[in-house]
């Protein structure tokens, strides 16, 4: 039951607009930096479109996903109309005006910090209020997620929330705390500098704040990607859920252990103790754990499907998958990519293997591997899949759709196989110009020149993505029946408390992010003598 | 079951979701706070709580010893890109009259035919900072000693703002235009000397670092070894200093006679 079809559609093309403007500047700045461009021999160019690329990448674009998807699973899973339309709108407006109000500092140069911020580079207060309203405008989608969960419950006593909107909401409630740590950042710290109230900030505990925030939001971006892995995916191939209570498992597990791991993006930190270093780094190592229990039920979940299919054997079933349906074809890639991503981050994650890669390339091309392929194919695929339920019109092009998935995982792989390798060969990260004419990084010219071409591949499947999607708001009407979640094996009759209700999990997130994070936090801001005069962006 | 039955101790989920968190914790925290500093046999610990505060990252008081008095003045000057922002134009007015005494080595236009800076368009706090540290003694020179040791702050300040406003002209030695040496855009990574160009422009200007091109080489170069030696320290935290003492005389020379070959950048608009 999608009733407020005008309302997710607004966020989805939101969205994958900005999303488009990102992928373009992005590819630019792979193709001005390696060897095939010229150099235009103003940095502060390059950090212009990297700091847009990197705001609407990481703050807007898998916001509205998220918003959108969480919109339409409430309606749909819970068979229920959005209660707070209204206020839905106004989230949107929000995130609408806060894009607009960041990305003009940006694009006039006035705030070239990067979407990490890195204080003390301090640039136009604008950029800083702008992110601020993105990131009030989805807290009002996670009280929407809330309310309409609890007037399910009230008309639904005791009976399982559907699997599909108890994840959503374990998303949603991940992002409302996870998001504490950069709104702390930005208002105790960043904000009063941008403003002239002070010339002065601690950046390191500026940076721990930002760490609290940094590693739980990939983990936000993620979610919609398990919601579409458990709850869409078997039922697009004819399969089930392997198991329901797997499935909850696994997001209450990302509830409480990805919050409390975010100072692995600190190891280099003079400011944070060893212990709370290795702290972190051994519950970093606990959140593979949900995504090994993914791997796993979605994998028997899919075999469950070819199995019904008829397939046979130890691994015949494999072949007896239906690979021309675009979601088994994203479900596959997005694991690859998953898996190489997963692997590449068991390295930054551990304290002595990271001393290796930190701040080299390494890192951005496993982000970009992990965001950009695993998650955001699954994006796609999410699109694909409620097109026809919001427009009311079919996706006829399947070859189109399936090519589109085909170039992303191609061009994903080709951008950041060798990104990879030369941070390995210790190529420094967020730098505008390299000289490969130089003999010491002559090597690594082949690579770089593959990661740009790998950069033009992902920007042709994400023209042909938006043309898709476009083109269907114009294809012929058709019926696509209810929306519909897959079902498990055993759809629970009753589920446990504990794995119906998130207060529990939530409840020792907090208490994991007061014990790993409190001290390191309160032994900053109680010194003195920690601060730094800020460096304002394009002063002289 | 409600609410109230989940946290309790009677609720299975309850105990294996906290005890098993709880223990993870213990454990993880045991190992990183004493385990692992005792395991590094070159750090000695008083005892075991003296490990954890290390683990924890509480900042170590060093020994109480007291700072050496320093033989020769340091640098006092505060700079941040809003010093001297939106001068007035009498500010510039009273620069101009003032900075008449400048001349006779400065240049009437701010441009040098005696091998001293040229000042013309030079950033205001640059000035600024050097008088300041003229006037306090933290940088010394026997003809620029007494011209700023009775100038007040008004007129540091109108000098800085008045020079600021000047535009940037060719200056009198122009040698034919050399190729970027790698010092200026590279610098020496081997030996910790960032590129001159991220803070001197060629590449990106800092607050507080004077543009240099079109400067007189004989001036950078005396600069250039003042720092090596010590016997310039107006620098903030040793910058100029540690990075001059790392040079060679082949990347001075090479820096110096690159910067003064250039003409002055197009003077951006910065308010």
């Amino acid at each position: 039951m999608l009733v407020n079809k005008k309302l997710i559609l607004a966020h989805f093309w939101l969205a994958f607009a900005v999303f488009g403007i990102a992928l373009t500047l992005g590819a630019w700045q792979m193709f001005i930096r390696s060897p095939i461009g010229t150099w235009l021999s103003n940095p502060e160019l390059y950090y212009r479109s990297l700091t847009a690329h990197g705001t609407v990448m990481g703050y807007v674009f898998p916001t509205l996903v998220a918003m959108g998807f969480g919109y339409a699973i409430s309606e749909a899973a819970l068979q229920q109309r959005l209660v707070g339309v209204r206020w839905a709108w106004a989230g949107f407006w929000l995130i609408v005006a806060g894009s607009i109000m960041a990305v003009i500092p940006i694009a006039l140069g006035r705030a070239s910090v990067l979407y990490t911020f890195y204080p003390p580079l301090i640039g136009n207060v604008f950029y800083y209020l702008g992110v601020v309203l993105v990131v009030v405008g989805s807290w009002i989608w996670v009280a929407l997620m809330s309310v309409n969960l609890r007037v399910w419950r009230k008309a639904h006593p005791g009976a399982p929330v559907p699997l599909a909107m108890f994840a959503n909401v374990a998303g949603s409630y991940l992002w409302a705390w996870t998001a504490v740590g950069a709104a702390l950042e930005l208002l105790l710290q960043i904000i009063p500098v941008a403003a002239g109230l002070k010339n002065t900030i601690d950046a390191g505990l500026a940076r721990v704040f930002f760490s609290w925030t940094l590693h739980a939001i990939v983990y936000f971006w993620l979610m919609p990607t398990y919601i579409a892995y458990y709850t869409i995916v078997p039922r697009a191939i004819g399969g089930r859920i392997y198991s329901d209570s797997m499935a909850r498992i696994s997001f209450i597990l990302f509830l409480v252990v990805a919050m409390p791991i975010g100072m692995h993006h600190t190891f280099a930190d003079p400011q944070v103790g060893a212990g709370f270093k290795f702290i972190h780094s051994a519950f970093t190592a606990l959140v593979a754990l949900p995504t090994l229990l993914t791997v796993f039920t979605i994998c028997a979940s899919v075999e469950i499907a070819a199995r019904l299919r008829g397939g046979r054997g130890m691994f015949g079933w494999i072949r007896a998958l239906p690979w021309d349906n675009p979601m088994m074809l994203a479900l596959a890639f997005s694991f690859v990519m998953l898996g190489f991503g997963g692997a590449g981050g068991l390295i930054n994650m551990s304290y002595q293997l990271d001393a290796s890669i930190h701040n080299t390339q390494w890192i951005t091309g496993h982000f970009h591997l992990i965001f950009g392929g695993a998650i955001v194919i699954m994006y796609f695929a999410i699109a694909f899949d409620l097109w026809p339920h919001l427009t009311g019109r079919e996706l006829i092009d399947v070859r189109l759709i399936r090519t589109q998935l085909w170039l992303w995982f191609i061009g994903m792989i080709v951008t950041t196989f060798p990104w990879h390798w030369v941070g390995i060969l210790g190529m420094p990260r967020r730098m505008a110009y390299f000289d490969f004419g130089d003999p010491a990084i002559a090597p690594q010219a082949l690579s770089v020149t593959l990661s740009a071409i790998g950069g033009f591949i992902l920007l042709a499947s994400g023209i042909m993505f938006i043309v898709i999607l476009a083109r269907g708001m114009r294809a012929p009407q058709v019926d696509a029946g209810p929306y519909r979640f897959a079902l498990a094996v055993h759809q629970p009759a009753t589920v446990p408390v504990a794995l119906n209700t998130h207060a529990l999990w939530v409840a020792l997130m907090i208490g994991l992010t007061l014990t790993n994070y409190g001290y390191p936090i309160l032994n900053l801001a109680l010194s003195s003598g920690t601060s730094v005069p800020a460096v304002y962006v394009g002063a002289q | 079951m409600s609410t109230r039955d989940l946290f309790t101790f009677r609720n299975g989920h309850f105990r294996i979701g906290v005890g098993i968190t709880a223990a993870i914790l213990i454990v993880t925290a045991i190992v990183g706070f004493i385990v692992l500093p005792f395991a590094q046999p070159w750090v000695q610990f008083a005892d075991v709580w003296d490990a954890i505060c290390s683990a924890a990252g509480v900042p170590q008081r060093a020994a109480s010893v007291t700072a050496p008095e320093q033989a020769k003045r340091l640098s006092e000057v505060v700079l941040t890109s809003n010093t001297l922002a939106r001068p007035s134009q009498e500010a510039i007015g009273r620069g101009a009259t003032l900075a008449q005494r400048c001349a006779i080595c400065h240049g009437p236009t701010g441009v040098s035919r005696a091998d001293s800076p040229n000042l013309a368009g030079q950033y205001a706090a640059v000035i600024y900072k050097q008088l300041h540290d003229f006037r306090s003694g933290a940088r010394t020179n026997a003809v620029m000693s007494p011209f700023a040791v009775n100038l007040t702050d008004q007129e540091i300040a109108d000098l800085s703002n008045y020079y600021a406003y000047l535009p940037r002209l060719p200056a009198y030695h122009p040698t034919p235009q050399l190729p970027k040496p790698n010092i200026v855009i590279y610098g020496a990574p081997m030996r910790g000397i960032a590129p001159c160009g991220a803070c001197h422009g060629s590449l990106d200007n800092k607050t507080g670092s004077p543009w240099l091109e079109g400067q007189s080489e004989a001036y950078m170069k005396a600069q250039l070894h003042a720092f090596a030696s010590g016997e310039r320290r107006n620098d903030i935290s040793q910058q100029m200093r540690n990075i001059a003492r790392a040079m060679t005389p082949q990347d001075i020379d090479a820096a110096a006679a690159y910067y003064a070959s250039q003409p002055p950048d197009v003077v951006k608009a910065v308010d």
